[in-house]
């Protein structure tokens, strides 16, 4: 695969409730030792889990680009209560670091001041994505969902426009959200009642089909794929179709060597069935699926015909 | 002063004549292709249907709502694009919309004409609808089924624009326009095909004991014993086992259906300016019975009588029926 | 409790049998006719059908003794009646009481309403059962009573009859 300068290795926010000594350990660890040139913080789906760990958030800033790691701070995607629209007002109007928006509450606080657009703002299409554009946007994040050739468009023209183009290669897919928490329901417990038992799944609470078949993951109120995304394979048409970010999504495996993976096939250092080996090894039992980029069922694993 | 004009939906030309004279204020309806988030097999209108079907609505008073509410992928733009144009051309009263890209489209294309935001943008808070009026001029939202009547009456006064909300049908679980759900098991996707739990990917079962499993891609998703009602075969209601929920339980919500006929008077107060009625996909049978029924009850509340509502559980998912959100926190 | 799990499945004795493989017999002509002034009446019922035109449909009235095997294909139409133990196979089934399915065909009851509450069935293409429901629906005013006027007064005296015998199914109406 060849050596390509151009694209970005990025970690996108912790999507579950880990606790906050756990995320700073987290991330000194990528600060000192993964291989990504950009670090998005923030909680993304529970204003109620902030204020665990928000008052850490300037150390792990100061300390991940003391790192030479770019920071993006991301806003909530779902902004309904008024210490969700408060939060989101609040990073809307921050200068530095750069931030990543979800939701249109945060579109409006930012008024065209430049920001990034995050995965759960549905940029769709090449329309879309100039009209954010034109709206201050730096930076794109597809959804999830997209084929290759979608994606293929959506980035030419993000190019063309001059901004960034990022896609999801490693973890779960976010496949929904909802206002109620699904983990206090699952313990018989409301939203407002929950007494953060989210904190007890790290990876995601599994749910099985009736007769047992592993499906989906929930994460209070977000809903998540049983698989986990891995698109190694599909990293040097990425490139080539004009993506310059590649987000690794936060599991509870081994983030750094995870990402030291992605990076050796970024860089040509090693075969994409030698690297698919290793990921395989970090992850364990963990299925992979890579359907939506072919345009198939998200949780298919399709057999790349162009893997080197 | 609140209109609480009946919206009700038309899934064919003969279901958008039954609505209309059953008492609709406005019938909402879609083109035959992923344009809209019913792109269902047999349902919807062609141009020349929709031509007819404006013509006989305006003819009694009735306006027509045009559903273009899905998420064209990059590089399919056109379709929606074709879509616009030919609505605006058959003078469609309003277009439902949800994607920037196709909001920006019709204000530039067809300046004059009237947007709706579509419940598929998920736009709950007054910022995010600020948003769409600043931008787009935006002149009605269709609030999201998540928020409580109190929040509604707050959300109102901070906004520019009228209010919609549901009252009676499905009732979807997941923050609309932003599920992935389909198409994690099927390869369609809600947001870009219009689909949700396609029937090409839905098989029903039957069982020697009676009881009837519905699998989606090949998934179960729920299997109902003899002496249990049956929900649609989504996702988000089926029944699934957790670690600390072996026996299988409904993770997100049961079968049940939204009906919030008692809650209308203080919809109204809180100043919402009309009432959706879901289904599409029904038959004409429920277009009658449901908006015959909320006409005479929203009669009865602008004429200062205690509403007379008609029994439509037999109608819902589930034969459940549910105020949802609406009522209290709780549901959350 | 009126799902179809508790309902009796007419299961024909001897004598039956051969009754009603004679009835299907002597019925056949009249589907044909049915069929056919159906879709001469109605060219966007076989237009919303799509490409499920092509899909073979079982209508199993669960208390008679025969189910109906139907083919909507503009170009080779198909509606005929067999015994229940010799009908063939077919890309979708369509299984509830008589009157239901009457008045479904006719609007008359909700087809979602009769699914939750388990009076109807499907099984084999879903979408199929999908799509011929929603071509049906977009048909104004009864196909039943049209049958019945093409068989003139012996016909709506059938229609009557029926009525009578079936006395509305309470399941997915409205009470209004």
């Amino acid at each position: 695969m060849a050596v390509n300068e151009m694209a970005k290795l990025t970690l996108g926010p912790i999507a579950y409730h880990w606790s906050a000594e756990e995320r700073r350990d987290f991330y000194f660890r990528i600060a000192d030792e993964a291989p990504v040139d950009e670090v998005y913080l923030g909680e993304v789906i529970c204003s109620k889990r902030a204020p665990f760990h928000e008052a850490d958030l300037p150390t792990l800033i100061e300390r991940l680009e003391q790192a030479g790691k770019t920071v993006i701070l991301s806003t909530l995607a779902e902004v309904m209560l008024k210490r969700e629209r408060k939060a989101t007002a609040e990073i809307a109007s921050m200068d530095t670091p750069e931030i990543e928006i979800n939701n249109a509450a945060g579109l409006y606080e930012r008024a065209g001041r430049p920001h990034r657009v995050g995965p759960f703002m549905n940029a769709y299409n090449e329309a879309t994505i100039a009209w954010m554009a034109g709206q201050g946007a730096t930076h794109v994040s597809l959804p999830c969902e997209l084929p290759a050739s979608a994606i293929r468009v959506a980035a030419q023209s993000a190019k063309d426009l001059g901004i960034g183009a990022e896609v999801q290669v490693f973890g779960r897919a976010s496949l929904a959200v909802s206002a109620r928490c699904y983990h206090a329901r699952a313990h018989g417990r409301t939203k407002d009642n929950c007494q953060f038992v989210c904190e007890q799944d790290r990876d995601g609470m599994p749910l099985r089909t009736t007769d047992d078949r592993p499906i989906l993951r929930v994460n209070g109120i977000q809903t998540q794929s049983e698989s986990y995304v891995d698109l190694l394979p599909e990293l040097d048409r990425l490139v080539a179709d004009g993506v310059t970010h590649l987000r690794l999504m936060p599991q509870a495996v081994d983030m750094v060597s995870v990402a030291a993976v992605f990076h050796s096939v970024l860089r040509g250092a090693i075969a994409v069935d030698e690297a698919e080996a290793m990921l395989r090894g970090i992850c364990g039992e963990v299925a992979f699926s890579n359907g939506y980029y072919y345009g198939e069922a998200g949780y298919r694993r399709v057999a790349s015909a162009a893997s080197s | 002063m609140s209109l609480a004009e009946l919206i009700c939906p038309a899934g064919t030309p003969a279901a958008l004549r039954t609505a209309v004279d059953a008492g609709a204020d406005a019938v909402y309806c879609g083109f035959q292709n992923a344009t809209n988030a019913r792109n269902f097999p047999g349902l919807n209108f062609t141009p020349q249907e929709l031509r007819e079907s404006v013509a006989y609505a305006h003819a009694r008073n009735a306006k027509v709502l045009l559903a273009l509410n899905t998420y064209p992928p990059a590089g399919k733009t056109d379709l929606w694009w074709q879509a616009a144009d030919i609505g605006a051309g058959l003078g469609v009263d309003a277009f439902i919309i949800a994607d920037m890209g196709v909001a920006h489209y019709l204000a530039q294309n067809h300046p004059g004409i009237r947007l709706h935001l579509s419940v598929q943008a998920a736009a709950s808070s007054p910022e995010a609808i600020r948003y769409y009026c600043q931008h787009f001029g935006v002149k009605r939202v269709v609030l999201p089924r998540i928020l409580t009547i109190p929040e509604i009456r707050e959300i109102r006064k901070e906004i520019p624009c009228e209010i919609e909300t549901f009252i009676f049908g499905n009732h979807g679980l997941m923050v609309e326009g932003r599920c992935s759900l389909t198409s994690y098991l099927t390869g369609k996707s809600t947001n870009m095909d219009g689909v949700c739990s396609p029937a090409a990917d839905v098989e029903y079962k039957r069982h020697e004991d009676g009881s009837m499993s519905s699998q989606l891609g090949g998934f179960t998703i729920d299997c109902f014993r003899c002496d249990e009602k049956a929900g649609y075969p989504t996702i988000c209601k089926g029944r699934y086992a957790a670690p600390h929920r072996r026996e299988g339980y409904y993770a997100f919500e049961e079968p049940v259906s939204l009906n919030l006929s008692r809650l209308l008077p203080e919809l109204i107060d809180a100043g919402v300016h009309a009432f959706k009625i879901e289904g599409r996909q029904r038959s004409k049978s429920y277009v009658r019975g449901v908006v015959s029924a909320f006409r005479r009850a929203v009669d009865d509340i602008r004429a200062g009588r205690p509403a007379n509502m008609a029994d439509l559980v037999a109608l819902t998912e589930g034969q459940k029926q549910t105020h949802g959100a609406f009522e209290t926190k709780k549901w959350r | 409790m009126s799902n179809i799990a508790d309902a009796m499945l007419f299961v024909p004795r001897r004598g039956e049998a051969v009754a009603s493989r004679l009835a299907c017999l002597l019925v056949q002509p009249l589907l044909a006719r049915i069929i056919g002034s159906i879709a001469g009446r109605h060219p966007s019922l076989l237009a919303r059908l799509g490409p499920h035109q092509a899909t073979s449909f079982l209508i199993d009235p669960i208390e008679l003794p025969f189910m109906f095997y139907l083919r909507p294909d503009p170009q080779a139409l198909v509606l005929r009646a067999f015994p229940r133990d010799r009908a063939p196979r077919a890309g979708a089934v369509i299984r509830g009481r008589f009157m239901l399915l009457l008045e479904m065909i006719d609007s008359e009851v909700d087809g979602d309403a009769a699914f939750f509450s388990r009076d109807l069935e499907v099984s084999g293409e879903t979408e199929a059962v999908v799509q011929l429901r929603n071509a049906l629906d977009d048909i104004d005013g009864s196909i039943a009573e049209e049958i019945a006027e093409m068989f003139g007064v012996p016909g709506r005296a059938v229609l009557t009859q029926l009525r009578k015998a079936y006395p509305s199914e309470v399941k997915g109406h409205t009470a209004s």
